[in-house]
């Protein structure tokens, strides 16, 4: 069996899963075990289909067995199999986190039947987008995850939901249809939406239709990446979700609009060239996003605003179009994509542990929870770019693949790319100050869990310090060393008043395999920088993409006139 | 392929019409837009299939543009009809549970955007596209204590009749209210703030403040 048989699959089984899912509606356990098995056999599919498309080249099913320029391609390349792979990591370590906060919390305030099957619509309509080998069908795989997301976002529809989801449902409907006349106008003017067809047919158009025809898909896809003048709708909708939906949005959502980018850049538009406009909105992206998180005391609103600006450097890598730049910029989605959904999984812990996210309330953290300390410290110094973390990686790889394109414009990026380096820097030191590391007698409002919990904590150890104390006078009386088994019995003896709210390990679990996946991105470096290279190699040719998919003799001479493209179209889609 | 003029007309009708309904902040206008728009699109779509009377299935005869009408186009506009039409089912839920949690539907400003503002600068208050109404943003408050007279009542076309059902002290005490402003509702096109409100005496601010708005629509 060749591994083309498998393409379809991490489409096909999340959807029968979904399917499952609702049949098995208010049995949770049930539930909970059909999505984790459909997510794990996704995975094991998408890695299986990386080591085979990176050994074997591209793999391209034809749906339903039609003839391929007319019927639906779905194409798995480099960078299709590394995405799927990636957002099946994070869509299952979400998952497992989400089970776990729904096994700890006593109090459910979402109807948790819906979650699981929107959840894995979202994962099929992921997987789709990625695998579409035809503008069509990615813009139906954006459909999917989106109408799954509108669900997962007002999930319980609360007045707060409802609010911030209106706001980002309005959004996404007037992006989808900008994709769909993009659509329309593209195959007015080719007469086809299969994206290998259209690399061959495009640069047969007139420059100034060509640009009208990019713009129109850039703007549509911009609006879903959450790039710079059209981003404003994301830090307003994502923290209001639960911690697990917004984990997987800022991990998954905008970097499908990259991804479709990416495509756009490479695969469709080759002759048609927005270099130095995608660059001035990546630099823009970048500042932007960066002063907006400086303002924010919400910690995931500022993480929010975070996953904004760091959407431009994504951008710029895609934008200088060369080998080196494209493969920084994959090398850095994978990092963003683990990075970004660890820090927000390490929030809503912190939200689930001090019962707020808001730096004005949260102060020594850090004493109470040292453990959720690491989970936020780690993957903050990676998103910061840190050395040796991969978030440094990442960037100094952008920052050379700039240098090599020499413009002006180039080390301007630069420049704004390291201002936002170190501005990151900065808020999430910040963040880290006022919410783990400074006294709590400074928080600013504490809430009353913190008070007391501080009050019982200073509590034990000042028993703690005064049963020293009378221990080292009574040692030195009798001319002894301290002994130590003593006095920690003592110290457990001391009467335990008010509990302190522990963090569930079931949701500590999931967080620290995300925070682990983020530091072996970084152990891992030298693959995955050779695997985003290869891919980035097979972007740049994209002749070798419509070989790849129409096969090698259906290139089309390039001479003829586009009004002969058009008829040949319809008169081929006869056929079909 | 010269598409004809009238169906060019329409399409350019309703994306204007679409596009100007969206930008509104009530949300049943929003989902009216989005129709629209939806629509104007799906028109773009099959005026791409080739010219009107062609039969999509041939006995292969004639191939040309001329013998036949695209088929992709009729297929791709079936998928995008059935998604804009669960789309507007779900903004229509979503609409109905705004309405019945807060007694009103329209897109407000973002809280934490306005806190920010409030606290960072001084008199950035115009900054963070808050005017008049900044407090009736607060969603959790109007949900327990509707404000008569809420700004939004007479921007749907249905004034009095919305107005009445927010007051809940106006709609049980007199019966006579709802049938009084479904005939305000009733004219062709009703002045904004013209139907008799049982808001006006009692908040006269926000009442001129809809008022103006009303208008500038």
């Amino acid at each position: 069996m060749s591994i083309a048989a498998l393409v379809p699959l991490p489409v096909v089984l999340p959807l029968l899963g979904a399917g499952f899912t609702l049949l098995f509606a208010g049995r949770v356990r049930l539930q909970n075990a059909v999505t984790v098995g459909t997510l794990t056999a996704v995975l094991a599919i998408g890695i299986v289909l990386l080591v085979g498309v990176d050994s074997g080249g591209t793999q391209v099913v034809a749906v339903g067995g039609w003839q391929l320029p007319f019927g639906i391609a779905l194409v798995v390349d480099r960078l299709s199999a590394l995405m799927l792979v990636v957002s099946t990591i994070v869509t299952l370590g979400v998952l497992l986190y989400a089970v776990g906060q729904e096994m700890a919390d006593t109090s459910r305030e979402t109807p948790v039947s819906v979650f699981n099957p929107a959840y894995l619509i979202l994962c099929a309509g992921v997987a789709n987008a990625f695998i579409a080998g035809d503008l069509f069908n990615l813009y139906v795989g954006f459909e999917m995850l989106l109408a799954a997301s509108y669900v997962l976002l007002t999930l319980g529809a609360t007045a707060d939901r409802i609010r911030v989801g209106a706001t980002y449902i309005v959004i996404s409907l007037v992006s989808s249809l900008v994709f769909l006349v993009a659509i329309a106008l593209v195959y007015a003017a080719t007469g086809t939406v299969n994206m290998a067809q259209l690399s061959q047919r495009l640069d047969q158009l007139p420059a100034d239709v060509q640009l009208i025809l990019h713009i129109a898909l850039l703007l549509g896809f911009g609006i879903k990446a959450a790039v710079f003048p059209l981003s404003f709708w994301l830090p307003d909708s994502y923290p209001t979700a639960p911690a697990p939906v917004t984990a997987v949005f800022a991990g998954l959502l905008t970097k499908v609009g990259i991804y479709a980018i990416i495509r756009t850049e490479t695969v469709i538009f080759i002759a048609s060239n927005l270099r130095v406009p995608l660059l001035v909105v990546a630099g823009l992206t970048m500042i932007v996003g960066i002063l907006g998180a400086i303002a924010q005391t919400e910690i995931k609103r500022m993480l929010s605003f975070t996953l904004v600006s760091h959407i431009g450097y994504l951008l710029f890598g895609v934008a200088m179009g060369t080998v080196a730049g494209l493969a920084a910029a994959l090398f850095y989605t994978v990092h963003h994509i683990i990075v970004q959904t660890a820090l927000f999984l390490a929030v809503g812990l912190v939200e689930q542990r001090a019962g707020t996210t808001s730096t004005r309330r949260l102060g020594g953290l850090a004493l109470l929870s040292p453990l959720l300390a690491v989970l936020f410290f780690v993957p903050g110094l990676n998103f910061s770019g840190i050395p040796p973390f991969s978030g440094f990686i990442g960037k100094v790889a952008l920052f050379q693949a700039g240098a090599e394109g020499g413009d002006w414009l180039n080390y301007a990026l630069i420049a704004a790319g390291a201002l936002t380096s170190l501005l990151t820097l900065y808020v999430i030191g910040r963040t880290w100050n006022l919410a783990f590391w400074r006294d709590p007698d400074q928080v600013e409002e504490p809430t009353p869990e913190l008070v007391d919990e501080m009050a019982h904590l200073r509590e034990s150890r000042s028993r703690q310090q005064a049963l020293r104390r009378r221990a080292e006078k009574h040692a030195g009386e009798q001319g002894r060393p301290v002994p130590e088994a003593p006095i920690a019995s003592a110290i457990d003896t001391v009467p335990q008043q008010a509990a302190p709210a522990r963090l569930p390990l079931t949701m500590v679990l999931p967080t620290a395999a995300m925070v682990a996946v983020s530091v072996a991105l970084t152990v891992f470096a030298g693959p995955l920088w050779a695997l985003s290279t290869r891919a980035a190699e097979n972007l740049h040719n994209p002749g070798a993409y419509a070989e790849q998919v129409l096969g090698p003799d259906a290139v089309e001479a390039p001479d003829n006139g586009s009004g002969q493209v058009i008829e040949d179209a319809q008169r081929g889609g006869s056929d079909g | 392929m010269t598409p004809p003029f009238v169906m060019l007309l329409t399409m350019g009708v309703l994306f204007a019409c679409g596009a100007y309904l969206m930008l509104d902040r009530s949300l049943t206008r929003v989902l009216l837009g989005f129709l629209l728009f939806g629509n104007g699109a799906n028109i773009l779509i099959v005026l791409t299939g080739g010219r009107a009377g062609r039969p999509p299935i041939t006995d292969g005869k004639d191939l040309s543009t001329d013998g036949m009408s695209d088929p992709l186009p009729h297929a791709l506009v079936l998928t995008a009809i059935v998604i804009t039409f669960a789309m507007t089912a779900f903004l229509l839920a979503l609409i109905y549970r705004s309405w019945r949690l807060v007694r009103r539907e329209n897109i407000d400003d973002d809280l934490e955007d306005i806190r920010v503002a409030v606290t960072k600068g001084r008199g950035s208050q115009e900054e963070a596209g808050t005017g008049v109404d900044q407090e009736d943003t607060e969603f959790g408050d109007e949900a327990e204590n509707p404000v008569p007279g809420a700004p939004d009542v007479d921007r749907d076309g249905t004034p009095a009749e919305r107005d009445s059902a927010l007051d809940h002290e106006a709609a049980l005490d007199d019966e006579a209210e709802p049938a009084h402003a479904a005939g305000g509702a009733d004219g062709p096109a009703p002045e904004p703030g013209a139907a008799p409100e049982p808001g006006v005496g009692r908040d006269s601010d926000s009442a001129s403040g809809s008022q103006e708005r009303g208008e500038s629509l």
